[in-house]
């Protein structure tokens, strides 16, 4: 069974200038959620406790409610978490109270109205705890970023760093412009989907890339956007296949992994979906605005590597 | 062309079943256990399980094992319920000398468990349990130490006839001596600064005052801090062997903080409440000769201020502080034989001993309190509800003192070394307040600010679901690459089987813990380890397409694929080092899989796959057609060559 039976090279270049508009108008796009709706950082970041809680039947959230607003909790948030059955519960910091005993008075007051409620998970974070994830996470970000440069640069040459730190981070923020949008929860597995990301869509670019330089090297009588079309054809089978299978991976956890995973199994979808596209799309117009040239990439001493890339 | 040496087959052999032995623990399962352990003054031993069997076989229940290794006596038991009751049973039997716990332990194969092939550890989000990150007031801890030294200052210059005007505990930190002329001044220096190793001394010339400044030297605040987490980490693992758990962990993270693992643990809010508090005992003196309706209107004394007992009702208490908490170094539960109430029995050092002599021997007749004080430490916030930072950006903190008067009974006769004290409500709050006495005092006060509990019913959930996840994803990964690739398809999928059980069995060997994000990563793993299959499937299409022969096609599409997978993992492997540098907790347990599941992909998708190739096609003299889809198309290129 065969999907891509391509006889001639797509004239991927010819659309760039499309692309990169369509790249360009998601990006603003996603930034301009960021900068209005922010980011709905879960408990990991802001501190706070986090409750997960289930009853023998449907639970009646505005019962709940009313008892958290009585122990002086007006603005927990209270909602169902995957079942009806099980309740999710917000608690943010608060001022003077003991936090780390916060849970036990709540599920002390749950259980007068229903003894058989169960406490299924506790999260609590404190509030210097909250600030350091958020610098380690920056940290962590910066960290790859420089690391994918500093690695392309020393592969290839700096341009092709550039062109794939712009196309991954494009992912990043359409990914945190989504989760801005909608307000779903970010917290820490999703930052590490985010990271995990960066690192995985790099590789496409890389395999293009590597394409890029063969072609530069073998086809001496084509120019760089017949030699970069050519690249992105070759391998655009293998690109689709492989990105195809994580996602039939990452799909299987979005919908057997439950509620712990859902997000983080969600980050890494719309990672990887974008990731096809950027990296094919984004990457190579980028490097081509850049003005790569044949002599970027011939080797400075006699070079007698015959890569065994696709 | 498509041969491996048959040395080269036989590795690739003994690493794959090497690889399984080790990646079979994992299926077994556990089975429920008590665990007896000793604490510091007993030790398990042959008799000691020879009686807890006779107990158990008395009372009918039924168990299938019972051992003695390392860590004391382990026995097993059929189901959970059992497994309780036999708890509660043995732990009366060998009384509050052992700890007793309810356990999980990996049903291992005994012939397994002779080449030391183990199951992964599980982490707390998958077999349930409770993780405290904890943080010790290193602040509360150098206060204390400037107090002590500030007392010893003017001990010291009283006894060598020195004099000074004032000694004061600065509330920046530092200790300032004042003198009233430059004599003094030198002959006070002199004899601090022989006795008092532990600081830095310096004169400060100011109008009309002559002034030391004293610091306490950067080696021994580290050194301080040091002991102070030291005895906390100590104090806590008494406190947790009272809790009963199997396998704690209590360790030191950073320079300030303390996490503490028990898995298993269903009451939470007992084990934040032991663990949680700091308590100690102030002794003082009833204030007897004034009136406590005058201080009750108001009226306080100089040098007594008012408590509560117990019950709530008011005492006047002179100020002077007798001896500490500090002072007591036993304490232990019991019943006073003539009138069979619960009691605490404490033992003293031998200062305290002095001290309780002498007052007890001049105040007969007289009242003698005993107030529980509790320190709690929060962090303080605004009124937004975040942290309040100081000056070098770290939080404040606020302790509080939680404090009542236990009992406050008449001095019968001179006390010495040991004494009792009564008064208490019951059993359970004698061995409470006797426990929180022994663990002594915590040498600083500690804050949870971090809490993960999970319940035992979400841990077995998460199993199956993180389990599912995996399954599916290989599932549907493998039906694709066989309907696409179909012999060569199988070959990937069989490579990529073979990855799934190196992670596992490399997790066991170096006893990672596998948590929930860990198990993500497996799955992702998966998905991402194809791609080196992939990549090889289709150069060897390309290959064939180009009119090469079968053999040469397989040859170039293997040839190098290593540099090539290598290639495109590494920056993956950037974004693992990262997230387990900069993260903590579960997500570093993410990186870990991660960065080995892209190791053992190398592995499997270039070395097993070849192999598997090669034996499949390599031995063919005449291969005509090799089975990897269609591949019968010509492609023309724009590009030319």
């Amino acid at each position: 069974m065969e999907f891509f039976k391509i006889k001639k090279d797509i004239p991927f270049m010819r659309y760039a200038l499309v692309f990169n508009v369509i790249s360009a108008v998601t990006f603003v796009l996603a930034v301009f959620f960021l900068i209005s709706k922010g980011l709905n950082f879960g408990v990991d970041f802001t501190g706070g406790t986090v409750m997960e809680v289930s009853y023998t039947q449907p639970a009646n959230v505005p019962q709940i409610r009313d008892a958290l607003t009585k122990l002086g909790f007006p603005d927990a948030a209270v909602q169902n978490f995957g079942t009806a059955r099980d309740v999710l519960i917000r608690l943010p910091l608060k001022k003077d109270t003991s936090s780390a005993n916060l849970s036990e008075t709540v599920i002390t007051s749950l259980r007068q109205t229903d003894p058989a409620v169960e406490l299924r998970r506790v999260e609590f974070v404190g509030p210097q705890i909250g600030s350091e994830l958020v610098e380690n996470g920056a940290l962590a970000l910066l960290f790859v970023s420089i690391g994918i440069v500093l690695y392309l640069w020393f592969r290839f040459e700096w341009k092709f760093g550039i062109a794939a730190i712009i196309a991954n981070l494009h992912d990043i923020v359409i990914i945190l412009g989504c989760f801005a949008l909608f307000q779903w929860d970010f917290s820490l597995p999703v930052l590490a989907a985010v990271l995990a990301i960066l690192g995985y869509s790099v590789n496409e670019s890389v395999v293009v890339f590597d394409r890029v330089r063969e072609n530069f090297r073998k086809l001496r009588k084509s120019n760089t956007i017949q030699i970069i079309d050519n690249a992105i054809t070759r391998t655009i089978s293998r690109t689709i296949i492989t990105h195809g299978s994580t996602q039939m991976a990452v799909l299987a956890m979005l919908f057997f992994g439950g509620e712990a995973l859902h997000y983080f199994a969600l980050a890494l979808t719309i990672g990887i979906l974008f990731g096809i596209y950027s990296s094919v799309l984004v990457a190579s117009p980028i490097v081509m605005w850049l003005g790569v040239s044949r002599e970027d990439l011939m080797p400075s001493k006699k070079d007698t590597i015959e890569d065994g890339r696709p | 062309m498509n041969k491996y040496p048959l040395w080269k087959y036989l590795l690739i052999l003994v690493i794959v079943v090497i690889g399984f032995v080790y990646a079979l623990p994992n299926i077994y399962g556990e089975y429920p256990a008590v665990q007896i352990s000793p604490t510091r003054t007993t030790k398990v031993d042959q008799a000691l399980l020879a009686r807890v069997e006779g107990k158990l076989k008395q009372s009918n229940i039924a168990y299938t094992a019972a051992a003695l290794d390392e860590q004391g006596a382990r026995i097993r038991f059929v189901d959970t319920e059992t497994q309780i009751h036999a708890r509660d049973l043995i732990q009366n039997e060998v009384g509050d000398k052992y700890v007793v716990a309810l356990n999980l332990l990996p049903a291992t194969p005994a012939w397994l468990a002779v080449v030391n092939a183990r199951p992964m550890y599980l982490g707390l989000d998958l077999r349930g349990g409770v993780h405290f990150l904890m943080q010790v007031d290193t602040a509360a801890v150098l206060k204390k130490a400037e107090e002590n030294y500030t007392d010893d200052m003017r001990r010291i210059l009283r006894e060598k006839k020195v004099q000074y005007l004032t000694v004061n505990r600065l509330e920046r930190g530092g200790i300032e001596i004042r003198f009233r002329d430059k004599a003094e001044r030198e002959k006070g220096l002199e004899v601090v600064r022989k006795e008092l190793l532990d600081l830095e001394f310096s004169e400060i010339e100011r109008s009309g005052d002559f002034v030391i400044s004293a610091q306490m030297k950067p080696t021994s605040v580290t050194e301080k801090n040091r002991f102070a987490l030291e005895q906390n980490i100590t104090s806590l693992q008494n406190r947790v062997n009272e809790l009963g758990v199997a396998e704690p962990i209590i360790q030191q993270q950073g320079q300030d903080r303390i996490v503490v693992q028990l898995p298993g643990v269903q009451d939470t809010a007992k084990a934040k409440e032991i663990l949680g508090r700091t308590a100690t005992l102030e002794i003082m003196m009833v204030d007897e000769e004034h009136d406590l309706a005058g201080a009750l209107s108001g009226q306080i004394p100089a040098g007594s201020k008012l408590y509560k007992m117990r019950d709530g009702r008011p005492i006047l208490l002179k100020n002077r502080l007798i001896y500490s908490g500090d002072n007591i170094i036993d304490s232990a539960p019991g019943f006073d034989s003539q009138s069979s109430t619960p009691i605490v029995s404490i033992t003293l050092d031998a200062r305290g001993a002095a001290i309780n002599q002498r007052v007890t021997g001049e105040n007969v007749g007289k009242r003698m309190a005993v107030n529980y004080v509790e320190i709690k430490s929060d962090t303080k916030l605004d009124e937004q509800g975040r942290p309040v930072l100081d000056a070098n950006g770290r939080p404040v903190r606020v302790t509080r003192r939680v404090e009542e008067v236990i009992t406050a009974p008449v001095i019968r006769s001179q006390l010495g070394k040991r004494f009792q004290i009564e008064g208490l409500d019951s059993v359970q709050e004698a061995n409470e307040l006797s426990l929180l006495l022994r663990a002594g005092a915590f040498a600083a006060p500690v804050e949870i600010i971090e809490e993960r509990t999970v319940g035992p019913s979400l841990g077995a959930d998460n199993i199956a679901k993180g389990f599912q996840s995996i399954w599916v994803g290989f599932a549907a990964i493998a039906l694709f690459m066989i309907v696409y690739y179909v012999v060569f398809g199988f070959i990937s999928v069989a490579a990529l089987a073979v990855n799934v059980v190196l992670l596992v069995a490399l997790l066991s060997m170096l006893q990672a813990t596998l948590t929930l994000p860990g198990m993500a990563a497996i799955a992702l793993t998966v998905g991402m380890a194809i791609d080196a299959n992939v990549l090889i499937n289709e150069r060897i299409r390309e290959e064939l397409r180009n009119g090469n022969t079968p053999q040469a096609s397989i040859y170039a599409g293997y040839e190098r694929a290593f540099g090539t997978i290598f290639d495109s993992n590494v920056t993956t492997l950037i974004a693992g080092l990262a997230l387990f540098l900069f993260g903590s907790g579960a997500v570093r347990g993410f990186a870990v899989v991660l960065c080995l599941g892209i190791m053992t992909s190398m592995f499997s998708a270039v070395m097993v796959s070849r192999a598997m190739a090669n034996l499949l096609y390599g031995g063919r003299r005449k291969l005509e057609k090799i089975s990897i889809g269609n591949t019968a198309w010509k492609e023309t290129s724009l590009a030319q060559g």
